[in-house]
């Protein structure tokens, strides 16, 4: 599958936007962080700006984003209007978090029902997001039950990783938060090893024979070509990236999504490195972030359409 | 509204006969001439006279070879929307401007709705939709929706541009919803089949596979031969009437 970048980055911005809002707000809830104008503004801030230009980006996919509203109308049968219709009645609870954090330094009575509120609703934005992909059945790598799981644990452990940095920038950090994100952090991309080889060792189901219904007849090999440049089907659905090269991105997403941010929080985690603990979290974070952007590539560069078949692939 | 139906009154489509095709692509360059012009916005092409012409087409004519050496043939394959029953095209999309009508069951894009978010090609698995560059909106075969219902053309004419156009008779229209519709029966008669079952979208297009082939042992038998070659082999050729005949039969017939 073609990988736009617009997409990627709308997938990674809005998981990470949404993780670190909800850690946010369950902090809130719990009073387990400073609930100073500061802080919240800092934050939330963060956290919205990620989701808002997430969701900006999105629609620089679209043709017409100029109807762009539309897309909330069919919420009984599309994850994608689901997602959009969540992405959007989240900032409610969101504005209301923040009006009692920033303005009145509270969380809690009405404040903490905002929290518990704005939390599930970015869990299940997240989640609409992951079955828009694992809900179709054309695409062998995207229609397995642990895709939305893996799209709900980055999104969670590079917000994890986000809260740890805003912690430490606040002097708030103690050794129970780096353990918690070193433990999500390593969960999400053990599972996202495990689709790897899931991948990899899945049947490729669909062949050419079937998809033209010519297999009872012999082997099936493309002849005359359609059209003589890829159309839009082909540019779409064919891309995909050489298998040496994924081999390669894979590792190089484990090492920014995983190995540099849990070498750096360990190390300031062992280190006691209380001054230094900043700009290592914060580091970390980027990282972390840029782990997830291959990974997301790599989710679509790697993911084959079945109706390539009918341009010469044997199976799929 | 992208939810589906539960039944259809009818179930309007195509049945495609792979043995006659002979993948002339009439069939295409009819339907883009009709609906570059028709229903939707025009089908726009990019770079046309360039390094990377491309453009939106709602039927595409491949050609593949099948098995090998002595038992190998081509076969031309028209490939088109094939207006599923259960098409996840349809809900995936979140605007409704796909949707699949309750009368006949043809599967449609509202050009006026559609904002280009391409899920619904994604959901195909028969590659049927494509995407317009130009327009920014998504595009499919409407099953001529335009001309089949259409009293200002002629009866003959109220057909989808590929069925009219075909020159072999390859493609054929009607309601397979029908059990006693001509389309229906062809289906029964030829075996016609459906591709990839196997995703539950279930296709109403059909394809009528190739016939089995001939060759010495199985080829037609005598009653199919055409008379001439009878009256020639017991002729002389070479006799002066025999040559004077068939010259005067070629002059006659020009
Ligand atoms: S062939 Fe593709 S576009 Fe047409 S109805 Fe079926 S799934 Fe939808
Ligand atoms: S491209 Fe248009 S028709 Fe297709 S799913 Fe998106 S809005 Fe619906």
């Amino acid at each position: 599958m073609h990988p736009a970048y617009s997409v990627i980055y709308f997938t990674c911005a809005t998981g990470a936007g949404y993780g670190l809002l909800i850690w946010l707000a369950v902090f809130a809830m719990m009073g387990a962080l400073p609930l100073t104008p500061a802080f919240g503004l800092a934050g939330l801030g963060v956290s919205m700006a990620l989701v808002v230009t997430g969701l900006l980006s999105s629609t620089s996919h679209l043709g017409r984003p100029e109807r762009a509203w539309r897309a909330f109308s069919q919420w009984r049968s599309s994850w994608l209007s689901r997602e959009g219709v969540f992405a959007i009645a989240t900032f409610v609870p969101v504005a209301v978090l923040a009006l009692g954090w920033i303005v009145e330094g509270r969380s809690d009575g009405v404040y903490a029902v905002a929290a518990a509120a704005a939390a599930v609703s970015a869990l299940v934005t997240v989640y609409c997001t992951g079955m828009i992909y694992q809900s179709l059945p054309t695409i062998r790598a995207w229609n397995l039950p642990m895709v939305t799981p893996i799209y709900l644990a980055l999104g969670l452990a590079t917000g994890a990783v986000l809260m740890v940095a805003l912690m430490a920038g606040f002097g708030a950090l103690a050794q129970a938060h780096l353990m918690l994100t070193l433990a999500v952090l390593g969960g999400a991309w053990l599972l996202k090893f495990a689709y790897w080889s899931t991948i990899d060792g899945a049947p490729r189901e669909w062949k050419i024979g079937a998809a033209t219904g010519l297999g009872r007849f012999g082997q099936v090999r493309p002849l005359d070509p359609p059209h003589s440049k890829p159309n839009f089907v082909m540019r779409e659905m064919g891309y995909q990236v050489a298998r040496k090269h994924a081999l390669k991105l894979r590792r190089m997403a484990i090492a920014l999504g995983f190995a540099v941010p849990a070498g750096l929080l360990i190390t300031v985690l062992l280190g006691g490195l209380q001054a230094a603990a900043f700009p290592l979290a914060v580091l970390a974070a980027m990282s972390a972030l840029a782990g997830v952007l291959v990974e997301r590539w790599l989710f679509f560069a790697e993911a084959e359409h079945v109706a390539m078949l009918y341009y010469g692939k044997q199976e799929a | 509204m992208t939810t589906l139906p539960m039944t259809t009154a009818k179930k309007l489509g195509l049945v495609i006969d792979l043995d006659t095709c002979v993948g002339c692509q009439a069939c295409a360059t009819s339907c883009k001439e009709w609906n570059t012009s028709g229903y939707s916005a025009p089908l726009s092409d990019q770079d046309p006279y360039g390094a990377d012409p491309h453009g939106a087409w709602l039927n595409r004519i491949h050609s593949y070879e099948v098995g090998e050496g002595d038992t190998g043939r081509t076969v031309h394959f028209p490939r088109s929307c094939l207006h599923c029953e259960t098409p996840a095209c349809v809900t995936v999309c979140p605007t409704g401007a796909s949707y699949k009508r309750a009368s006949d069951g043809i599967v449609l894009v509202n050009p006026e709705t559609c904002i280009g978010c391409k899920l619904c090609s994604w959901a195909c698995p028969y590659g049927a939709r494509e995407y317009d560059y130009a327009h920014g909106v998504m595009k499919k075969c409407t099953l001529c929706v335009d001309r089949i219902y259409n009293e200002t053309l002629e009866p003959e004419d109220r057909v989808p541009a590929c069925v009219r156009a075909c020159p072999t008779g390859a493609r054929h229209f009607g309601d397979l919803g029908d059990s006693d519709s001509q389309v229906s029966k062809l289906v029964a008669e030829r075996g016609g089949f459906d591709l990839m079952p196997e995703f539950g979208y279930k296709p109403v297009n059909k394809y009528l596979p190739p016939r089995p082939r001939r060759d010495a042992t199985t080829s037609a038998s005598g009653d199919k031969k055409p008379a001439v070659r009878e009256v020639e082999s017991d002729a002389d050729p070479s006799a002066l009437t025999t040559r004077f005949f068939t010259w005067a039969d070629k002059v006659l017939s020009r």
